[in-house]
């Protein structure tokens, strides 16, 4: 051990300071992620607030992680929660399983399944981690209509899907903005 | 390349064509097929598969679908176009190059795929049959990556519903036909078909006409594409996510094997099971389609024990209910003897435990699973034709096809085995078998089996034999010279039915016929139970095996192999089922144990009332709440069929295996509860696992002595019933009240409507009028049903067994051969009127699963194309849909 060894110590730590700082100020200062982070999933809707889910369950065939389960439902005219004959009924995601990989919502045939920036999914109850549809949906945007009700956007669920992004610039989406991630801007 | 290995291998060329083969070439492959053999098969034989959607193997060939073209040359000329695989049959010397080495044959399936999907929608993601469609696997493999196709597809209305459970989607169809062949060449029930021409041909029924078909499920399974779906599955899930287990049918004594698929501990739909032997591809739609009243809301999840203070069931754990249930049946037994009711609708290793448990812990010969009416005369038959009888030496269904002659005796096979039922259709239809039927009128399954229409020419397969009810016996003893002469020819067959019992002298005389002429007798129960409790020794006079209990070596025997005391046994049969409620009720014996038994379903249920009210304690093994539960002081939960283990026998003998489906959800089979119970008594009975029971079983071996006698009873005619009054006819539709079908609305949508069937004489006579009811009382009670007439005796009134408000035995007190009342009804609404199936399609969905499906408003559109559908004129006014209720034909324990 040499004399000049306690300067030496100093003299690292006088040297960090004059460098940037990599301390994140989390949760003060919240990062904002890169705009196709994998965080949190969203269940979107159609611009009049009918739900995009046809329960098809490719998201949950998709799953590496066996994270996601689906069960399929009947719309009837009384009770419409998507176009078309299909929706949703079940839906819950495990975020004890789910490892983030975005295969699901490569498989959504709908675009009904995407994901949003929100990273913060940390709970102190495992229960609390299995999301269901409820907790996943996309909040209603102005315009939109909470489920069930008719099909306000056209005769059958083709109307919906042909026509989708123009009909949601009549139903007030900016067209700078993508359809899709919608309600994602609103989460955030 | 062809030439080249054709001629390279000597060997080949050298071998000999065998007797009644070609050889041909498929793909440059020499290969020596049997004469007549579709090309398609032979190339399957080699592993080579040509994409097909229409060709299946149990279906004449169609043509329909073109997808199987392949390039074909014969005598060295090539055929100007490319042929379909799937209708010509091979020939000699013919070389046959299909997609794997023809640019032309992959061509033109490329073609025709494409032509298949131009109108094909893109709902892959919300059909039911994506991920196991055969037009979505063999689009990706055989067809085009993209589609030329840039106009707006054809649409149709969708769904359809053609009948209350089979939905179709006209646009997914690919007009393959496989649907409408099978409901015409295998079912015999042509109510759907091709329509209009064209751009705009589509599969449709007639107006009035639904799809009310006992196999209509089997369309779902075949259909190439998901234009065909079921109400009850639509939506539930997607096969990918189903976890798949091979099974057998609790239903009926066929014995089919089936696939459940479920997930989440919850059954989402059963298939048929592929097994030649048995039930070839096919099942019925009670097998397919009734499966929910595992999960039904009101299923026992814990013991249940009669509260001393307030008598009513409360919950209790396993230790506090066992050990009441034991006291119980001690003090019963001591004081006066406990008979055992198990029901037929076991396994034939609960069976077992429910004998075992009958002589080792109650120490009784009282014990018959018979659950219905029954006879002394049908015990003696048991013992000396059936048990014992199996499919090496007994009728099977490969025996029923080469027969020359079946005669089915007080046997309803559309009704009562629906897959023997489709075997005697077959053996009709392709091997030319006469089909004769004993009994009142020409029912559908009678004329499906004797007239076979769809064959080119119509075939004429055999007659009807019709007689009084109660006459079948002294009919059979003197049959027509001629029906007599054809069942002498070898390999002949008796088929009996349940219903035999209820006719004295019938299973006598069927003994001296198959005597006489060498026809092999056949008993066909019509609960999948039936046939292995007879082999485990629930019955009064036999022990397991077949073994008889008056024989008193065969009793020592088992005995000592049971580990009991010498004498242990009863050496006297004991009471049979009417006889053991007879001494209930009267002191005699003073507790009961009762498996899957529903009074309603006993040949007398008031006595069966009084008997559980008279006795000082009654057990109930139990699945769902039944008539017994109310009177019961314990009831102890069992699991139903997919939650355990066990065999079924079926009606040839044959041992049907299952394993649990569902694991872990804590459920007991019978076995496992007897033996506790027993060792709550003190008693062993080794009985803890089904595997355990087979294991004793086998160990146990077969009888060692002679078996019993047949039965000698004298036929009896009956009389004539005098004015105003006939005879009762009656058996059960496979669809109708049984507990089993409960919570599927959508099946009980196809069961047949109850109606009251008499003669034009009898109807003249009433002074009936074409829509008018009919009345037919006892001094029981009455019941009144709309009329239909048909080809039968005078005097004689058939009444379905239960169906409905049609419930003969507990509203008539009366049975088959019992002499009513009967008298002209009220006039009906026309029967066109729809307004009251309606009421019936709506009331029967009361927040069901169908609710949840939403085909409510299909379910009564159908209803209300269904104008001769589910009318009745029930004094209760439950229509057939009234399966929903859980009142008969056992618990399924």
């Amino acid at each position: 051990m040499g004399m000049t060894d306690p300067l030496k110590g100093f003299g690292v730590t006088l040297s960090k300071m004059f460098k940037t700082v990599l301390t994140e100020e989390y949760p003060e200062v919240k990062k904002i992620p890169a705009p196709r982070f994998h965080g949190k999933h969203q269940l979107n809707r159609h611009p009049d607030g009918l739900e995009k889910c046809v329960g098809c369950e490719l998201c949950a065939w998709a799953c590496p992680a066996d994270a996601i389960f689906v069960e399929g439902g009947t719309n009837t005219e009384d009770e419409r929660y998507s176009p078309g004959e299909r929706y949703g009924f079940d839906y819950q995601i495990n975020y004890l399983r789910c490892i983030g990989c975005g295969l699901c919502i490569e498989a959504c045939p709908t675009r009904a399944l995407t994901m949003t920036n929100e990273y913060e999914t940390a709970d102190d109850d495992r229960r609390n981690l299995i999301y269901t549809k409820e907790d996943l949906l996309a909040p209603l945007l102005p315009g939109m209509e909470q489920p069930p009700h008719d099909m306000r956007l056209g005769e059958d669920e083709q109307d919906y899907y042909v026509n989708g992004p123009e009909l949601a610039r009549q139903q007030g989406v900016p067209s700078d903005t993508t359809v899709e991630t919608g309600g994602e801007e609103a989460v955030r | 390349m062809t030439v080249a290995s054709a001629s390279g291998n000597d060997t080949a060329e050298n071998r000999p064509v065998p007797e009644g083969h070609v050889r041909l070439t498929i793909d440059g492959i020499e290969v020596d097929a049997p004469k007549g053999e579709l090309v398609i098969r032979t190339a399957e034989r080699l592993g080579i598969v040509v994409p097909r959607f229409c060709d299946h193997p149990l279906l004449d060939p169609a043509g329909a679908c073109r997808q199987c073209l392949v390039e074909i040359e014969v005598n060295g000329k090539p055929m100007p176009k490319p042929a379909a695989s799937c209708t010509m049959a091979v020939a000699d010397g013919m070389v046959v190059r299909t997609q794997q080495t023809s640019a032309v044959a992959d061509k033109a399936q490329q073609g025709v795929m494409e032509l298949l999907l131009i109108n094909h929608p893109l709902d892959c993601p919300i059909c039911d049959k994506g991920g196991e469609c055969p037009l979505q696997n063999q689009a990706l493999k055989h067809g085009r990556a993209d589609s030329r196709f840039v106009d707006k597809k054809r649409t149709f209305a969708k769904p359809v519903s053609i009948s209350s459970q089979i939905l179709l989607d006209r646009e997914r169809c690919v007009l393959c036909q496989r649907c409408t062949r099978f409901s015409k060449q295998i079912a015999g029930d042509p109510f759907i078909e091709l329509l209009e021409r064209g751009a705009l041909q589509q599969i449709g029924t007639g107006e009035q006409q639904p799809f009310q078909s006992y196999f209509s499920g089997n369309t779902i399974q075949i259909c190439p594409v998901g234009a065909l779906t079921s109400a009850a599955y639509r939506f539930r899930s997607r096969p990918f996510d189903l976890v798949s287990t091979p099974g057998v049918c609790e239903h009926c004594s066929a014995g089919c094997s089936q696939r459940t698929d479920w997930r989440r501990g919850k059954v989402m739909r059963r298939l048929a099971g592929d097994d030649p032997e048995v039930n070839e591809e096919w099942n019925c739609d009670k097998g397919r389609f009734a499966f929910r009243y595992a999960t039904a809301a009101d299923r026992f999840t814990r013991p249940l024990v009669r509260d001393r203070d307030s008598g009513r069931l409360r919950e209790t754990s396993w230790t506090e209910a066992l050990r009441v249930a034991a006291d119980g049946l001690l003090s019963a037994r001591d004081s006066g003897g406990v008979g055992v009711l198990p029901g037929g609708r076991l396994t034939r290793e609960d069976a077992y435990a429910y004998g075992k448990f009958a002589r080792v812990a109650l120490r009784t010969n009282d014990v018959d699973h018979r659950a219905r009416p029954h006879s002394t005369e049908e015990l003696d038959f048991l013992g000396a034709a059936v048990v014992g009888t199996g499919p090496d030496a007994g009728v099977t269904y490969a025996g029923i096809e080469s027969a020359p002659t079946v005669l089915c005796v007080a046997f309803e096979p559309e009704e009562e085995s629906p897959i023997v039922f489709l075997r005697l259709r077959k053996a009709a239809r392709n091997e030319g078998t006469r089909i004769h039927h004993l009994g009142q009128w020409g029912s559908p399954g009678v004329e499906k089996t004797t007239e076979i229409a769809d064959a080119g020419s119509p075939i004429h397969s055999g007659e009807l034999l019709r007689c009084l009810p109660g006459e079948e016996a002294a009919v059979l003893s003197e049959l027509p010279e001629e029906v007599e002469r054809e069942l002498r020819e070898p390999g002949s067959v008796l088929l009996l039915g349940e219903r035999c019992a209820q006719i004295p002298g019938l299973y006598s005389a069927a003994m001296r016929v198959a005597e006489r002429t060498g026809a092999s007798p056949a008993w066909i129960p019509r609960r999948a139970g039936e046939r292995g409790a007879v082999e485990a020794g629930t019955l009064p006079t036999l022990l397991p095996n077949g073994r008889p209990v008056s024989d008193s070596v065969v009793r020592a025997d088992v005995e000592r192999q049971w580990g009991m005391d010498e004498g242990g046994i009863p050496g006297l049969p004991g009471k049979e089922l009417e006889g053991i409620l007879a001494a209930t009720e009267s002191g005699e014996l003073s507790g009961l144990l009762v498996g899957g038994v529903d009074p309603d379903d006993l040949p007398d249920p008031e006595q069966a009332g009084r008997a559980l009210r008279a006795a000082d304690f009654v057990v109930s093994l139990e699945l769902r709440p039944s008539g017994v539960t109310e009177r019961a002081d314990v009831v102890l939960p069992v699991a139903p069929t997919v939650e355990k283990s066990g065999t079924f026998l079926n009606w040839e003998g044959r041992a049907r295996e299952f394993e649990i489906t569902i694991e872990g959800t804590g459920a007991l089979p019978d076995c496992r509860v007897l033996d506790t119970l027993a060792v709550e008594m003190d008693v062993d009975l080794f009985t803890q696992t089904p595997a355990a029971v087979a294991g004793e079983l086998a160990r146990l071996g077969p009888n060692p002595g002679a078996r019993p006698k047949p039965p000698d009873v004298p036929a009896a005619r009956p009389g004539s019933p005098g004015e105003g009054r006939a005879l009762l006819a009656t058996w059960r539709h496979l669809l109708d009240n049984g507990s089993l079908q409960a919570e599927e609305p959508n099946l009980a949508g196809t069961a047949r409507p109850p109606v009251a069937r008499i003669s034009a004489g009898t109807a003249r006579r009433l002074g009936l009028a074409a829509d008018q009811a009919v009345r037919v009382s006892t001094a029981h009670g009455e019941l009144t049903l709309e009329s239909e007439v048909v080809e039968m005796p005078d005097d004689v009134v058939w009444l379905p067994g239960n169906s409905g408000s049609a419930r003969p035995n507990r509203v008539l007190g009366a049975g088959h051969g019992s002499v009513v009342d009967i008298a002209a009804g009220p006039v009906s609404p026309s029967r066109t009127a729809p307004s009251g199936a309606d009421e019936v399609a709506g009331a029967e969905n009361p927040a069901g699963a169908a609710d949840r499906e939403g085909t409510v408003s299909a379910l009564a559109h159908a209803h209300r194309a269904n104008g001769n559908g589910p009318e009745h004129g029930g004094v209760n006014g439950s229509g057939p849909a009234g399966a929903g209720r859980a009142d008969t034909d056992g618990g399924g324990a």
